[in-house]
């Protein structure tokens, strides 16, 4: 059923979030709150190099020190072939995830894990990995991204040869594949063009920062079943890693999620469970480990960092008759960087006769990459944002008025060959242009940037299940993680859908042998998809309750009707009948049939894409370069707010790690190759006391594909910061910013470059 | 008959030779997958594990029961994730 155009009484509303408490006051359970008896410690030995062939690993003297019970190389992990593999979670190079949980032959980065002890205590623990002798020969190592791609670079992988290129090369290369983007001709179109904007842009890798580090508890059991606690964006992923890396059954693993201290993308895939198993299997013990902050650094994945070149060719009118982009993505240690969206998303918001994009997976001497908030996305986006408004200056055009004239609409096609549907960007647009913010003059000593975002947004596989329970109260569970607050929102699709106030209704997320397989909360896709499935099986439950009531009254199931959480007689020709809530039929449940309870899975499409734009004021101190965020507002199409507190709360969130990567984050490697700031002290995200309060502003565009209308919206929002504030400098200062972070050196640095 | 595009430049012109652009015989996408296969050996599987398809212009990451329409446009794209 759809119900975009009725009267909702839950959707829409803003109760109480039911893991608040628990949250503010500790007594929410995490990873590393988990216990078992007679548990261990894990901990992780890391290569103090960034590029090295590891010669021998000696752990004889850890084995032999008292309270040891397990130490763990990559010996202990079967060899997986070099091939992408399917386990249901999507494609996944296994060979390269076992190699990057427990290093095999080289050590490919500063932090890359060697080898593994579990003992009784973490003193014990961290003195027996100071006694694991592993002898080393250090190899030329590369950071950058563009020195990685030099002819003359150390090579990482001695079998990786360029995909996508034809002939096939012979020489291996850090460059992983090279993809390409075509529509129109590129060439042509800047031969029309009246007027050309140039530049080379730059981001540097930043992490997605998540306050918990990684954490797990894991028990093998003497018959081979295995239980798994950690935090994590998809238990189910949990146990399908950890089965392939160690080549174990996947009914044999039951994992659990702890509740998550963020994730943004970073917890999608592995580090420490399969270790935390090999460990556990070897010692007869439960085995815990967590990181430290440090290890999160230097250890998982940021996302990547990138060189991207831009060309933009348009009419003097403001038509844009042509672009050319050319990106260049780290991807850490191992092949896979988010190229292709960051080669599809940044050109995805305007309508472009002509474009050609080409992007390179690079490989360097640094963690492999993980997924952060719409991989890619930010990245391109950076650039084309900015120049953009470089361009709408050379017209003198105002930077609204640039977009909204090359705005993609319904029926638009992007360069990479999908036709825009059911869109909002033109409404996000118009929505800028009679903001207050937008509308109000730029306050003396300040200047202000726009910028917008794109982002796919994905439906996949769900699972969930609503139970009525013998008083009449209802208890839902799905299989996705609640990282944004989805338990909330499916409780209150499940509570309109009953008819029921939302307190009736208690949603949990259930481990991995207590509901369906489920993908993990990542692309912004659990209130489409997962909320597809819930509120298809409390429509379920709807015709149980309905047959019920109808065996009660001794009519047909279908002259009974349900509102306002009770059956009615359909009409007076089903009879005169005394309204049943769920509480009169669940107390008849066992005479009419049993429990009433439905469980549905579905493989959602039609996630319906998200655009935003960003509204920036700033001021810069001239001095030191530092620049402070005055006012900053966000529009964004989110289809239907499900729960608005908790969407405005995504899209707040978002904008502050886009001002994070904008203005301050950064790796900060020393000639060795070793990380600097492997820590909240030097790596400096934005806390509250640096920020104005973000002013989110939803449009609401219906999404005809979801039950309520609702689309993704956690990725749209780290898209446009980055450049919205670098267009606000460049008009505070007249400095042009292309090189990210924006922090107080580079801006005072480039101030001095331009005499200023 | 069905018009498929290659929109990504990497992946799948390995099996097609560099050819963008193609008809097959197809009333749904299940079926598509084996034409593809037939037609060019090793595509079919690729496309199912690696590539999210655009038909008619929306996005679908798994479709074997997607009809096709004659005249369906249908565009291979990488898979998509995210954060």
């Amino acid at each position: 059923m759809n119900y975009i155009d009725t009267n909702l009484k839950v959707v829409g509303t803003r109760p109480i979030r039911p893991d608040g408490v628990d949250k503010v006051t500790g007594r929410a359970v995490f990873a590393a709150d988990t216990r078992a008896s007679g548990m261990l410690w894990g901990k992780i030995l890391r290569s103090p190099h960034a590029h090295a062939r590891i010669v021998s690993i000696d752990t004889s003297k850890a084995e032999k020190l008292h309270g040891v019970h397990a130490v763990v190389t990559a010996k202990d992990f079967p060899d997986i072939a070099n091939e992408e593999a399917f386990v249901g979670e999507g494609p996944m190079n296994f060979r390269d995830l076992s190699l990057n949980i427990m290093a095999r032959g080289k050590a490919l980065y500063e932090g890359h894990a060697l080898a593994a002890v579990a003992a009784t205590t973490q003193a014990i623990a961290d003195e027996a990995l100071a006694l694991i002798d592993v002898k080393y020969e250090v190899l030329p190592f590369v950071i950058d991204v563009e020195e990685a791609m030099a002819d003359n670079a150390p090579v990482l992988h001695d079998d990786m040869f360029t995909g996508g290129v034809t002939p096939k090369p012979t020489k291996p290369s850090n460059i992983a594949k090279v993809v390409t983007f075509k529509k129109g001709d590129a060439e042509a179109g800047f031969k029309d063009a009246e007027v050309i904007i140039e530049g080379k842009y730059t981001t540097k890798p930043v992490h997605q920062a998540y306050i918990e580090p990684h954490a797990c508890l894991a028990t093998y059991s003497s018959d081979g079943q295995i239980t798994i606690h950690s935090s994590s964006q998809g238990h189910f992923m949990v146990r399908a890693y950890t089965a392939k890396l160690l080549g174990i059954d996947l009914a044999n693993i039951r994992c659990t999620p702890a509740e998550i201290g963020g994730g943004f993308g970073g917890k999608t895939l592995i580090y420490l469970e399969p270790v935390a198993v090999a460990l556990s299997r070897k010692s007869g013990h439960s085995v815990k480990m967590q990181m430290t902050r440090e290890e999160v650094f230097r250890g998982s994945g940021p996302t990547s960092g990138a060189a991207i070149d831009i060309k933009i060719g348009a009419k003097k009118d403001g038509t844009i008759v042509s672009v050319r982009q050319v990106l260049k993505f780290q991807a850490g240690a191992f092949a896979g960087s988010p190229i292709g969206p960051g080669c599809m998303c940044g050109l995805a918001l305007y309508d472009l006769p002509n474009v050609e994009v080409i992007g390179y997976d690079v490989v360097s001497n640094r963690p492999k990459v993980a997924a952060y908030r719409a991989p890619g996305a930010p990245i391109t986006s950076f650039a084309v944002e900015s120049a953009l408004d470089e361009l709408a200056d050379k017209l003198g055009m105002d930077p609204l008025t640039l977009r909204k004239k090359n705005a993609a609409k319904n029926g638009s096609k992007t360069h990479y060959g999908v036709t825009h549907a059911n869109i909002g960007f033109e409404q996000v647009l118009a929505a800028v242009e009679t903001h207050p913010h937008w509308k109000t003059p730029v306050k003396a000593g300040q200047a202000r940037g726009l910028a917008c975002g794109f982002w796919f947004n994905i439906g996949g596989e769900s699972s969930a299940s609503v139970h009525v329970n013998e008083d009449g109260s209802v208890s839902a569970a799905t299989g996705s993680p609640d990282i944004g607050g989805s338990r909330a929102s499916m409780g209150m699709m499940v509570a309109e859908v009953l008819g029921v106030p939302v307190p009736r209704v208690r949603t949990t997320v259930a481990d991995t042998a207590s509901i369906g397989f489920t993908f993990l909360t990542g692309g912004s896709r659990v209130t489409f998809a997962t909320g597809m499935a819930v509120t298809q099986a409390a429509e379920k439950v709807v015709d149980e309750l309905k047959k019920r009531a109808a065996m009660i009254w001794e009519i047909p199931a279908d002259a009974v009707e349900w509102r306002d959480g009770m059956a009615f007689p359909a009409g007076s020709n089903a009879g005169a009948f005394e309204p049943l809530d769920l509480s009169a039929i669940a107390l008849k449940a066992g005479r009419t049939g049993g429990p009433i309870n439905a469980e549905v899975s579905v493989n959602a499409q039609g996630a319906g894409a998200g655009f935003g734009a960003h509204i920036c004021d700033v001021s810069v101190d001239k001095e030191t370069g530092h620049v402070t965020i005055e006012r900053y507002t966000a529009i964004q199409d989110v289809g239907k707010a499900i729960h608005p507190s908790y969407v405005e709360g995504q899209i707040q969130g978002g904008a502050v790690q886009g001002i994070g990567w904008a203005l301050n984050e950064e790796y900060i490697y020393n000639d060795k190759g070793q990380l600097e700031n492997p820590g909240f002290l030097d790596y400096r995200c934005p806390v509250a006391s640096d920020l104005p309060m973000i002013e989110a502003v939803l449009v609401e565009v219906p999404n005809p594909r979801h039950p309520f209308g609702a689309r993704g919206v956690g990725e749209v929002p780290i898209v446009p910061p980055m450049a919205a504030i670098g267009n606000a400098i460049r008009r505070a200062t007249g400095v042009e910013m292309h090189d990210l972070p924006m922090s107080p050196p580079k801006v005072r640095a480039a101030l001095d470059a331009a005499g200023k | 008959m069905p018009k498929v595009i290659i929109a990504s430049g990497g992946s799948c012109h390995q099996f097609t030779g560099g050819k963008t652009e193609f008809e097959l015989e197809a009333t749904t996408f299940r079926q598509l997958v084996r034409e593809l296969d037939q037609k060019y050996p090793g595509l079919g599987s690729h496309v199912e594990e690696a590539m999210a398809v655009a038909i008619d212009g929306e996005i679908f990451q798994d479709a074997y029961q997607v009809e096709l329409k004659p005249g369906s446009e249908i565009v291979l794209i990488p898979k998509i994730g995210g954060g």
